[in-house]
């Protein structure tokens, strides 16, 4: 893999800290006048998800870290293991393990393309698109002029994923949701 | 090419370049009311900075001595010293300047330098000037606080930039920044530290202005004795709102010493592997004619005129940054 120097930092790039794959999320040059330069950089550890600070003598170099974002479909769950496809007609699958799926285990659904982040060749986390389709499995019936609740009332998706939803919406509906956030954006 | 076509468009508003240049105005206004002569002096330059800490630019051109390396200028200050040496009094000058690598939200290459000097003036008159000048352009500053160097690191990191042991100072730069400094000279880790832990307070509540500098980082300043009978360089920096401002010198006018301070920092930009630099032999030919004695200062004004708008970076107040050149 190359290496990188701090004057090809940016966001988005890939390196290796500290035994992990990270993702530089900013890149900040600090110098005195005519003092010695540095880099401050906050790195996201693809692994752990944590962000980190680190300062490094401008002009330093550091690996780069093979990894990949890849689309992929999600097919299925063995008990194990959650299995997905590359979309690029090779039909090749991986199988991401229950640190990599983490949060987004309750947005998986069939046939749905997630970005598949590949380490080395293998699964480490798997990120949903911003917005998915699911359909209502349980929620109870609205009470009209029930608005204690900011006129809203939970409802459990498909998927796991527990959402809050207007007050009109009934099970079995198809709902557009934020996966970012969490949030009920619409009807689909 | 970094970046698309996409970044044709100006870093700062076409409304900011009318404040800018309002500003600008007043900085020259400023100094003709006080009999200051704006000069213009070449980007180029057959000698460039030596400084060990800063990358150069250069260039080559077809001159009547031949096909020429040319240095591009990382601040006036030599050419404008060899006015002052011939006989200019007192000159200002809003500069290009250019420096390698250089590029952040404080940062960019290519950028513009507000330097003047003042032959006769002691230090503490350039401070008052320098201040003065800062508030025509930040009405609304705080107070000035005056701050020794050494001062700020006891107060804020409990060390002496001075005196306490190199393995120490890498030490708490190490803890500071989570990067190893074992092979960080002194200079290294008081910069470090100043510009992580320190800087980012000076000047919360007004203007700050930070005096008796350790002689390592001053190459072109004269050296003094401080009251506790320290060896320290006539060097001041201003800083507002964490931002480094200004860096001022009762200038060094010794040709002799000049030569050996650039022979230094070449010998220094060897032993690091830093590229060679041709030094100004033309300024230390000045120097040996007779600079006067006096003090000059150099100021980032696009800084100043970000914090003069209340913006976030120096890119919102240039036309274009490098990377959309």
């Amino acid at each position: 893999m190359a290496s990188y120097s701090t004057n090809e930092f940016k966001a988005g790039l890939k390196v290796m800290l500290d035994g992990d794959p990270c993702n530089i999320v900013e890149n900040e040059f600090v110098k005195p006048g005519k003092g010695q330069a540095f880099n401050r950089v906050k790195l996201r550890n693809l692994m752990t998800g944590r962000v980190w600070e680190r300062t490094f003598k401008s002009g330093e170099s550091i690996e780069g870290a093979d990894v990949l974002e890849l689309d992929m479909e999600y097919l299925f769950n063995d008990g194990e293991m959650w299995h997905f496809m590359k979309t690029d007609g090779s039909f090749e699958q991986y199988a991401a393990d229950k640190k990599a799926v983490g949060d987004t285990e309750k947005w998986l659904k069939e046939q749905v393309v997630y970005t598949v982040t590949l380490w080395n060749d293998n699964p480490i986390a798997v990120t949903p698109p911003n917005f998915i389709d699911l359909e209502v499995a349980q929620t109870d019936p609205g009470v009209k002029g029930d608005t204690a609740n900011g006129g809203s009332k939970p409802a459990t998706l498909s998927t796991g994923a527990v959402v809050r939803v207007p007050l009109f919406i009934n099970e079995g509906e198809k709902l557009k949701v934020d996966t970012r956030k969490g949030e009920y954006v619409g009807r689909a | 090419m970094d970046g698309s076509v996409e970044d044709w468009l100006p870093s700062a508003t076409i409304e900011t370049l009318r404040e800018r240049a309002r500003l600008l105005g007043e900085v020259r206004r400023f100094f003709h009311a006080r009999d200051v002569l704006e000069v213009e002096t070449p980007v180029l330059g057959h000698g460039g900075s030596t400084e060990v800490q800063l990358d150069s630019l250069s260039t080559e051109a077809t001159t009547p001595g031949g096909r020429e390396r040319l240095w591009l200028q990382t601040s006036p200050e030599f050419h404008m010293k060899r006015l002052l040496a011939a006989g200019s009094g007192p000159i200002f000058q809003l500069a290009r300047a250019f420096r390698d690598g250089e590029i952040g939200t404080r940062h960019n290459i290519e950028f513009t330098l507000l330097e003047w000097y003042r032959p006769g003036w002691a230090l503490e008159s350039l401070i008052d000037e320098t201040e003065a000048l800062i508030r025509t352009l930040l009405p609304g500053a705080g107070p000035r606080r005056l701050s020794r160097y050494r001062e700020l690191f006891r107060d804020t990191l409990g060390v002496d930039p001075f005196t306490t042991a190199l393995t120490t100072l890498q030490r708490l730069a190490a803890e500071r920044s989570g990067a190893p400094m074992e092979d960080t000279d002194r200079d290294g880790c008081l910069d470090l530290l100043m510009s992580l832990v320190i800087e980012p307070q000076l000047g919360r509540d007004g203007i700050e202005v930070v005096i008796d500098y350790p002689p390592s980082q001053a190459a072109l300043a004269r050296h003094g004795v401080d009251a506790e009978g320290e060896r320290v360089a006539a060097r001041f920096e201003v800083y507002a709102d964490g931002l480094e401002l200004a860096n001022g010198y009762d200038e060094l006018i010794d040709a002799a010493e000049q030569a050996a301070r650039f022979a230094e920092d070449s010998r220094e930009r060897a032993r690091l592997g830093r590229p060679a630099v041709e030094s100004d032999r033309r300024l230390v030919a000045a120097l040996a004619a007779g600079m006067p004695e006096g003090s000059g200062v150099a100021l980032g004004i696009d800084r100043l005129i970000q914090l003069a708008l209340g913006r976030a970076s120096v890119a919102e107040v240039m036309a274009f940054t490098t990377p959309r050149c």
